[in-house]
């Protein structure tokens, strides 16, 4: 047993419900007990759909089970394919489901109903999220694609490709599919097919007719592309588009695919943010220290784009799906750094404590922590609530997708200028530590920061990194205790950290001004 | 499951319509959102599948960083190959947690869907593991699975878990007053100024703010249902010999009148005394609500089915605000606990029970109200279907029982019309 209080995914069944409700005249017959219906809110809520996830859900209570849940299936399935008219339904079992093993497979297949029915395994006691999403994609391409599609020859015909990956529920999905269409049109590349979102299962069975797939996200569409590749021949581009850098990879990825010209699009004018990082007022950005966390795609996309675009350092890398992991650990390689590979939010917080960053790239989680420890912070990967589906365009990919990331990221650090002038009077009775940035609140009052003792959470959590106070007290002078609190608040965190190492390392027993001017001589950057 | 039942029984010369298929409802796990914030000293360990501790952080938002006393120990394959192993995890997971949390004085061990269809034995787990623990930490057991129990019956199970450990009234000892159903501190605490006001001392609150604080039961208990949806604690109180005060529940002024005098005259309290304390209660309500009544009369409302609120519910827009009910659905009717708020009831409207959420979305349709209450999972998409709805599980976590809170719970409804009308885009 894993004692949690926040996960950051379902179970599987919910990864098949995000591909249920991303295509168009699919029906997703669930078993599962009253109360699973929870899921729709993600959707209705969170995404804000006007819909209804098409989920029919069995509903079996207590006293059903080990008589009829098995005839409450079958109604169900039946019921819901008369009522919604699918062109196919996926069938299969939530997590109690799974438990009382009526197997819906067997079930659907002895029904003889008019449409396909595709079976999902999906073991909820193993498997999470992004796992059920990529299988129930794979077994809806698998079942459904017509294998008798042979392609014409490619002369005299625009390339076609398909766009694969993108789901309901996915962070910045909508917005992302924009982009990614935009730079096909430059390139002249037409799209066979969007899926799951907005594919029908009648779509699906033309799958085969395009000449390359694009997998936008390989967490959910990797699977699929697989085995596509093996079936019908079809390349996949796996480069993802996040980043200006990473856009024109893909960029002459896709041209190379299609045999076309990359010039148009890469002559995108729209890319304002090589320019912004250039300008002098994103100086103060060189060398920050930032934390990121999230999904694989999204987190090694991220400390690409922190480390190669905007000149920051990344202290921390690591994602929460083992099963991309390698992707991780090379880029944490990369960075300098030990990846952090878990699911467990606890060990995530210790990290961040412990690295002391300057800004954190994260999942909604990760806001929490990071508001907890007084440390700005940015969302760049799922979970996340409802304001990361906001109204507005605002993908991750593209050069419009590099823009929106400039722009999120800085916004929760001290401006430049700010920075600057905070440096000069740091001595100024009205630049207390509780004013952070002045135009926003990015961070919550210090004071409060603190865990009132009466409310100790499960975990010991780590006091507040650029506030606490000295372990031992007695290490450091009044005097150089003084002095450290005329370093600005937002880079004093670090100057206590880095001095009190230091003096460790000389076995120094106390820190006076000497040591603390000594330290700051040793870590000159 | 899907078969139509034609009405099948007969509430007080009144049909209900009675259906079994999808329901759109939680289960009682969510109970625990607001029973941790209730009980100060209790830790809420839900012993399920992740679907379960998904559940909690969708339902909890935000909340779940505020410090939260419930967690889910999530089972994983090698729980589910063999008991005794199960029971060794559990042991495990509840020493770590009191040890790193030595301020939580009462456990509880919730059973879930996963756990109760494996028949993980968690009442003996409780047992087991209170004997170590006891007196530092009381350790208690109740289920709220989806396939036992529906949103707010999770507090039901979780108040009649209480019930065995709640101290003996002395045979003896003169009669006490009970409030049972857990309620907004600022609403309990207006509660119980009006009770002191009318001479009655000693009353007792379940759950109490701390769950090792719990009032004496026995036989000269009276006790008053704040909460329509408390079946099973009922039962256990009256298996303790406590007596029930029969009253309509207290929303609006009628409701909150009739459910302070029927105490006050089970108490022995004189009448003219009763009315003098509640007058400037009624008085405040009346006006606060005749503010509102223009926006909410004629209006149609239907109810889905949700947290049993429904029926009382209805009950104070139909009579107070002179609203016109259609469907009124309620996952669970008690018939005893609810004659009185159903006597109003015009002919016409549609009592249900259960839900087939699809046939009753196509009554919604055809109905066409004002204003449908309905769940999250719905609300959306009503709306964009051009139907205004209330969400419902704002009703379980806003104060809205008592005089101060009759327009509150008015405005719950007033606004979503109210809002309707002034968009202009």
């Amino acid at each position: 047993m894993q004692l949690a209080v926040w996960t950051y995914e379902g179970p599987p069944h919910v990864g098949a419900m995000r591909v249920a409700t991303a295509m168009e005249k699919l029906h997703y017959v669930l078993h599962a007990p009253q109360g699973d219906t929870y899921a729709d809110l993600l959707f209705t809520m969170i995404e804000r759909r006007g819909k209804r996830p098409p989920v029919t859900y069995t509903t079996f209570e207590a006293r059903d089970l080990g008589k009829d849940t098995a005839q409450i299936f079958q109604d169900a399935a039946r019921e819901a394919v008369t009522r919604f008219n699918p062109q196919a339904i996926i069938v299969g079992a939530s997590c109690t489901a799974e438990l009382i093993q009526d197997d819906p497979a067997g079930l659907a297949e002895a029904m003889g109903l008019p449409v396909p029915a595709i079976p999902l395994e999906l073991p909820s006691y193993q498997r999470k999220e992004n796992w059920g999403a990529a299988e129930t994609f794979y077994q809806i391409v698998r079942q459904l694609a017509d294998k008798s599609v042979v392609r014409a020859p490619r002369e005299g015909r625009p390339a076609r490709a398909n766009i694969l990956g993108p789901t309901a529920l996915g962070f910045r999905h909508r917005d992302d599919l924009v982009e990614i269409r935009k730079i096909l049109d430059a390139l002249g590349v037409e799209v066979n097919l969007v899926a799951p979102l907005g594919a029908t299962p009648e779509d699906i069975a033309r799958i085969g007719a395009a000449d390359f797939n694009i997998v936008l996200y390989p967490e959910i569409a990797d699977e699929a592309a697989r085995w596509l590749e093996r079936t019908f021949a079809q390349p996949a581009v796996r480069t993802v588009p996040i980043g200006v850098g990473a856009t024109r990879s893909f960029i002459a990825d896709v041209a190379e695919l299609a045999g076309a010209d990359p010039t148009p699009a890469l002559g995108d004018t729209s890319s304002r943010m090589p320019w912004w990082s250039r300008s002098v007022d994103s100086t103060y950005l060189t060398g920050k220290r930032v934390f990121i966390f999230g999904d694989a795609t999204h987190a090694v996309a991220a400390a690409r784009i922190a480390r190669e675009e905007l000149g920051f350092e990344v202290c921390g890398l690591g994602c929460y799906a083992r099963e991309f992991a390698r992707d991780v650990r090379a880029e944490a390689a990369r960075c300098g750094v030990e990846p952090l590979i878990t699911d467990d939010h606890l060990a995530v917080e210790d990290a961040i404590a412990a690295a002391a960053p300057e800004l954190v790239l994260g999942t909604q989680m990760e806001r929490h922590i990071a508001k907890r420890l007084g440390i700005p912070c940015a969302v760049i990967s799922a979970p996340v609530h409802v304001q990361d589906f906001p109204a507005r365009h605002s993908p991750q990919m593209g050069f419009e997708g590099a823009n929106v990331i400039f722009d999120t990221w800085v916004h929760p650090l001290v401006m430049g200028l700010e920075e600057h002038l905070l440096t000069m009077f740091r001595e100024d009775f009205e630049f207390s530590d509780e004013a952070g940035a002045s135009h926003h609140a990015a961070h919550s009052p210090r004071k409060a920061a603190v865990p009132v003792v009466s409310e100790a959470p499960v975990t010991d959590i780590p006091a507040p990194v650029a506030e606490t106070a000295v372990e031992g007290g007695t290490l450091w002078t009044a005097e150089a205790e003084r002095e450290l609190k005329k370093i600005p608040f937002f880079v004093r965190g670090k100057a206590r950290r880095n001095t009190e190492n230091f003096a460790a390392a000389e076995g120094r027993a106390r820190i006076d001004l000497e040591t603390l001017y000594d330290a700051k001589a040793h870590y000159a950057r | 499951m899907a078969e139509a039942k034609a009405p099948s029984a007969r509430d007080g010369g009144r049909p209900v319509l009675r259906e079994r298929g999808q329901r759109e409802v939680f289960c009682g796990l969510t109970g625990i959102i607001w029973l941790h914030r209730k009980m100060q000293d209790a830790f809420f360990l839900v012993v399920g599948s992740r679907t379960c501790a998904h559940l909690l952080q969708s339902a909890a938002g935000v909340m779940i960083f505020a410090e939260p006393r419930f967690a889910t120990a999530i089972m994983e394959e090698r729980d589910l190959a063999g008991m005794v192993d199960a029971q060794d995890e559990l042991d495990r997971v509840v020493n770590r947690l009191l040890e790193r949390r030595p301020d939580i004085k009462t456990l509880f061990l919730v059973g879930s869907c996963p756990s109760e269809v494996i028949k993980l034995d968690l009442a003996k787990a409780a047992q087991r593991l209170g004997a170590v623990h006891m007196p530092r930490v009381r350790i208690l057991n109740y289920s709220g699975s989806g396939i036992e129990t529906t949103f707010t019956q999770g507090e039901d199970a979780c108040l009649a878990a209480l019930v065995p450990v709640m101290p003996a009234l002395a045979a003896g000892a003169p009669k006490e007053l009970l409030i049972v159903g857990s309620l907004p501190d600022i609403v309990e605490d207006q509660f119980l100024r009006l009770f002191a006001d009318l001479g009655i001392g000693k009353v007792g609150c379940l759950p109490a703010r701390n769950a090792r604080d719990l009032p004496a039961v026995g036989a000269n208990t009276r006790y008053l249902l704040a909460q329509p949806f408390l079946g099973e604690t009922a039962m256990a109180l009256e298996g303790r010999g406590a007596k029930r005060i029969d009253a309509l529940f207290p929303f609006g002024v009628e409701g909150t009148s009739d459910w302070l005098r029927a105490a006050a005259r089970e108490f022995g309290i004189d009448t003219a005394l009763t009315e003098r304390v509640i007058a400037p209660g009624r008085e405040r309500a009346r006006i606060a609500l005749s503010k509102l009544r223009p926006q909410l009369e004629g209006k149609r409302i239907s109810f889905l089915p949700d947290s049993q609120l429904e029926v009382p519910l209805a009950r104070y827009l139909q009579d107070e605000l002179g609203m016109e009910l259609v469907e009124v659905g309620t996952p669970y009717l008690h018939r005893a606990h609810l004659a009185r708020e159903l006597e109003s009831f015009g002919p016409h409207v549609r009592l249900s029970e259960g839900q087939h959420v699809e046939r009753q979305l196509d009554r919604v349709r055809a109905d066409r109200p004002d204003i449908t209450v309905c769940g999250l999972g719905l609300a959306n998409p009503l709306e964009m279907e051009g139907l205004t709805t209330k969400w419902a599980i704002e009703l379980v976590f806003s104060p809205i029982h008592g005089f101060d809170q009759a327009a509150d719970l008015a405005e719950l409804f007033a606004r979503p019309l109210r809002r309707r009308d002034m968009l202009e885009v």
